[in-house]
């Protein structure tokens, strides 16, 4: 039998490219070249498969140029029919897994081909691709590259041979909502009074049906009249004072900053720059209003179009931070920006 | 963020570029912005032209907020 044919896709990072200044990268394929955790892959699939082809596309590129980068790359995989398309895997990377996630669901639904990835089960691509692709649970960092190259390849193994895929806490992928009947040896009674007496004995115990957790605030109503209110400013894009006073991480943030902006009119390359280690920083530290705009809303609140802008911004770094993290400094920032009667936030991303 | 700023009862809009992000992390009013290491400029641009556009890109945010929305709704307009 012929070996089964992979098509391996991974970012400039991992194809030692670059870092973040690199992230521009357009998509490109080496044929018959294995790269970066490509080697770890092809180590366990031994004689089964081999990768008959690696797809390198830069972070920022493919999600800023979402359906260019997704069809160049269809073009690529297609034409090398592969058995089983691989992507990543991503760990934290933000918008790494989001380019996994897009491109192997979009190589399994336009060109029929099984595709699977893997990735931190924070990583914004997890919520939306898990249901949609196989993805592999990793653990947060490249650290992990043998524990999730160990789950990947048999998967997708599998996934090329068309052999049946077993249960999510076996295969090591994620829940992807898919429900399976099958017969228990032991009757529903009996299993509830067991996780009960477990209970009780405050030994673990694992449930059957897992409440769904349903994690969406509504919206607040709209703001009456702009010209009588105070718009604060918030970001994760990591803007400080010039020297990153309280020392902020360039990456998993452990606090925010809170940071006085009364009678700052211009945020200068002299007097800010970002802390953020997850883009190209040369941007924000040559102007850092290109992430926080303040400049626009002195002029606007100079011409009364809004009341006031709030004379505190709260920053941090949203990279590889914490969900747990985020909504911890948020919770407490908030409050404060209630108590100092902010009637909007403007708050940006990178 | 966003979320826990919503939940205290704040409005708020999430400026950001890539918008399927945050719609995932549920954020109520989003304004689509222009590329990752700079959503509110264009280091291409004439200092000039790069206030224009980020002045227009705050107006977007402006309007978000001054607008009732029923669900999370993205302002690309």
């Amino acid at each position: 039998m012929s070996k089964i044919k992979v098509v391996h896709y991974i970012n400039q990072f991992f194809a030692n490219i670059g870092g973040e200044e690199k992230a521009d990268f357009p998509a490109e394929i080496r044929v018959g070249e294995v790269v970066g955790p490509g080697l770890a892959l092809s180590q366990k699939f031994g004689d089964e498969a081999e990768i008959v082809a690696t797809i390198i596309c830069g972070d920022s590129y493919f999600n800023e140029n979402l359906d260019k980068a997704k069809a160049d790359i269809l073009a690529m995989v297609k034409e090398h029919k592969p058995d089983v398309f691989v992507a990543g895997p991503a760990f934290n990377a933000g918008r790494y897994g989001v380019a996994c996630g897009t491109i192997a669901d979009a190589v399994q639904e336009e060109l029929g081909i099984p595709a699977v990835t893997g990735m931190y089960v924070e990583n914004p691509g997890a919520d939306m691709f898990k249901n949609k692709v196989y993805m592999v649970s990793t653990k947060n960092s490249a650290a992990g590259m043998r524990d999730a190259v160990g789950k990947l390849a048999p998967l997708a193994l599998k996934l090329a041979k068309g052999e049946k895929i077993g249960a999510s806490c076996q295969e090591g992928y994620m829940p992807n909502g898919v429900r399976v009947n099958f017969f228990e040896k032991e009757r529903g009674s009996k299993r509830a009074v067991k996780m009960l007496l477990k209970k009780l004995a405050d030994k673990p115990f694992e449930t059957e049906y897992p409440m769904p957790s349903f994690d969406r605030v509504d919206p607040n109503p709209a703001v009456k009249d702009l010209s009588k209110a105070t718009i604060a400013l918030v970001t994760s894009g990591g803007i400080v004072p010039k020297g990153n006073p309280d020392h902020i991480e360039s990456s998993n943030a452990s606090h925010y900053g809170e940071y006085d902006i009364e009678g700052v009119m211009d945020l200068t390359a002299e007097t800010y720059e970002t802390a953020h280690g997850g883009y190209d920083p040369v941007y924000a530290n040559e102007d850092a209003d290109r992430v926080l705009p303040v400049d626009v809303l002195r002029e606007m609140e100079k011409n009364g179009v809004i009341g006031k802008l709030h004379n505190k911004f709260y920053t941090t770094v949203g990279n590889g931070t914490a969900v747990a993290s985020a909504k911890a400094f948020a919770d407490e920032y908030a409050q404060k920006l209630k108590a100092d009667g902010v009637d909007a936030v403007i708050l940006t991303s990178t | 963020m966003v979320k826990g700023i919503e939940a205290a009862g704040i409005p708020v809009v999430h400026m950001c570029t890539v918008t399927p992000i945050s719609m995932t992390v549920g954020a109520n009013r989003i304004v689509p912005t222009i590329a990752i290491p700079h959503p509110l400029g264009n280091p291409a641009l004439t200092k000039e032209e790069e206030y224009e556009l980020r002045k227009g890109l705050v107006e977007k945010a402006l309007n978000a907020l001054t607008t009732e929305v029923e669900g999370q709704t993205i302002f690309d307009k």
